[in-house]
């Protein structure tokens, strides 16, 4: 596992909507423990939704997941979820914010949001993701991070329960990685060294 | 040398977070509206939004419009005020008030409430049937305020569109509404107007928290989702200020992922209920 000054990234930031629940549930557990970063996750869901995966996904992964909380500095191997029909924003200090502030792209929480202003915190020491949706949200994000230097990857569109989100990508930009979603969790332990020896 | 070490550290490296920094202090300098401790991303999107309508380039070619076109600070006012609201939003929350905080406030003669951050009105309304429906409205004086002169009109006013009383409907019966929600407004064309019997004890006011001082002997603040726009020290000074405001066993309500836990002032409240963050002032 890489430690200190040889991390070459510092987050993690995912967008996911139709479909994106199924999509998670393959690609968070294959993420060994001990993640140097944190991970922020906007999933599109119901306003009403209860915290029901959040205590899904913690059971069934090896890093911790929880569902952000305003103020709370962001801490390497844990996941964040945005809370229903809230914003998740990153801030300078690598902090959390939430707004309620007026839907984007349709969406509360957005994934542009997010990217956005992760990208601002953590310039190019960022990777975006985007998995299956079947909107546009987070492509004018990706552009932003991969902009600043970041890294993008995005899910293979022929493997997406839903291609519109990946392909809304593609047609912006190259993203450096374009990868079936088996594949994308082994890039990431690799990205940070983490795959178990033995 | 020395001086050389304290800038390195002290100077934010990003020019844009300095830009914002000055353009905040110049609409306190200017307007008196006091945006310096708001969180930074929240506000850095809505300026980057209101350059992009604009027309304009940078975050010091937008100082200079604001602060020599006053009609121009207006519209950043409404850029950087948050305006999202609807009628009995949250309704497990407003359930919560009927059941757990009406019964105390039943036993008051006189009953005083504070809506901070009132926005458009909807949750004024929203409370305003609830005291009715209890009996509480005729001996219950209400106080909305906002510093955003432009919400503060539309409240006034109570005219909201019709097409989002189907949602607030389904949200009043969630909240445990006694009665039928559309009698509390008149219908015409595509707008609707709450009904003048639940305004007859507001009063709106401009008031801004960041500012602006005490609003004495409340036995409620409704203040939900405002301080999550705000850095941790203005958060800590407004909670202050709800403090000084509240009678001895006031409640104060936030929202549903505000919290004073960790604010200093967090001793001097108990929760009433935790998970819809209703807080009382200690006896």
């Amino acid at each position: 596992m890489l430690t200190g000054a040889n991390i070459p990234y510092d987050a993690i930031v995912i967008g996911a909507s139709a479909g994106g629940l199924d999509a998670l549930g393959v690609f968070l557990p294959m993420l060994e423990a001990g993640l140097p970063v944190p991970i922020l996750i906007v999933q599109h869901i119901s306003a009403t939704s209860d915290s029901f995966i959040i205590t899904y996904f913690d059971r069934m992964c090896k890093l911790k997941v929880k569902e952000a909380e305003e103020k709370e500095i962001l801490e390497p191997g844990c996941v964040y979820f945005a809370p229903p029909d809230y914003h998740l924003l990153v801030e300078a200090d690598k902090s959390i914010s939430l707004s309620n502030e007026e839907k984007v792209n349709y969406s509360r929480p957005s994934i542009d949001v997010l990217f956005e202003t992760a990208s601002w915190a953590y310039g190019n020491r960022l990777i975006g993701i985007i998995l299956t949706g079947a909107n546009w949200d987070g492509a004018a994000g990706c552009e932003l991070i991969k902009k600043g230097g970041g890294l993008i990857i995005v899910q293979d569109p022929k493997t997406a329960s839903i291609s519109r989100m990946p392909e809304s990508v593609i047609e912006r930009f190259k993203p450096d990685y374009v990868l079936p979603l088996q594949e994308i969790g082994p890039l990431i332990n690799k990205i940070f060294n983490s795959t178990p020896t033995q | 040398m020395v001086v050389q070490e304290l800038n390195s550290e002290i100077l934010p490296q990003d020019p844009q977070a300095i830009e914002i920094g000055l353009l905040f202090e110049g609409i306190y300098l200017r307007y008196g509206y006091d945006f310096r401790d708001y969180g930074k991303a929240h506000a850095k999107r809505r300026i980057m939004h209101r350059m992009v309508i604009s027309g304009i380039n940078s975050i010091s070619e937008l100082q200079h419009r604001v602060l020599y076109d006053e009609s121009f600070f207006h519209l950043m006012l409404q850029d950087l005020s948050i305006n999202t609201t609807e009628m009995f939003r949250d309704p497990e929350f407003f359930l919560s008030i009927r059941e757990q905080v009406i019964p105390v406030l039943k036993t008051y003669p006189f009953i005083k409430i504070w809506h901070a951050g009132c926005s458009t009105g909807e949750e004024v309304y929203s409370m305003a049937i609830i005291l009715k429906e209890e009996g509480l409205l005729n001996r219950t004086q209400i106080y909305a305020t906002d510093f955003n002169p432009s919400v503060l009109q539309k409240a006034r006013e109570a005219i909201y569109p019709v097409s989002q009383m189907k949602d607030y409907t389904r949200n009043y019966i969630k909240s445990g509404g006694k009665s039928s929600f559309s009698e509390y407004y008149n219908a015409r064309y595509d707008s609707v107007i709450m009904k003048k019997i639940l305004k007859e004890n507001i009063v709106f006011a401009d008031h801004n928290l960041v500012t602006d001082s005490v609003f004495g002997e409340m036995n409620l603040v409704m203040c939900r989702n405002t301080l999550i726009y705000f850095n941790k020290s203005l958060q800590d000074k407004v909670v202050g200020l709800f403090r000084d405001s509240l009678v001895t066993g006031g409640f104060l309500c936030l929202g549903s992922k505000e919290s004073i836990t960790f604010s200093p002032h967090n001793i001097y409240f108990e929760p009433v209920v935790s998970k819809h963050k209703i807080f009382r002032l200690k006896y």
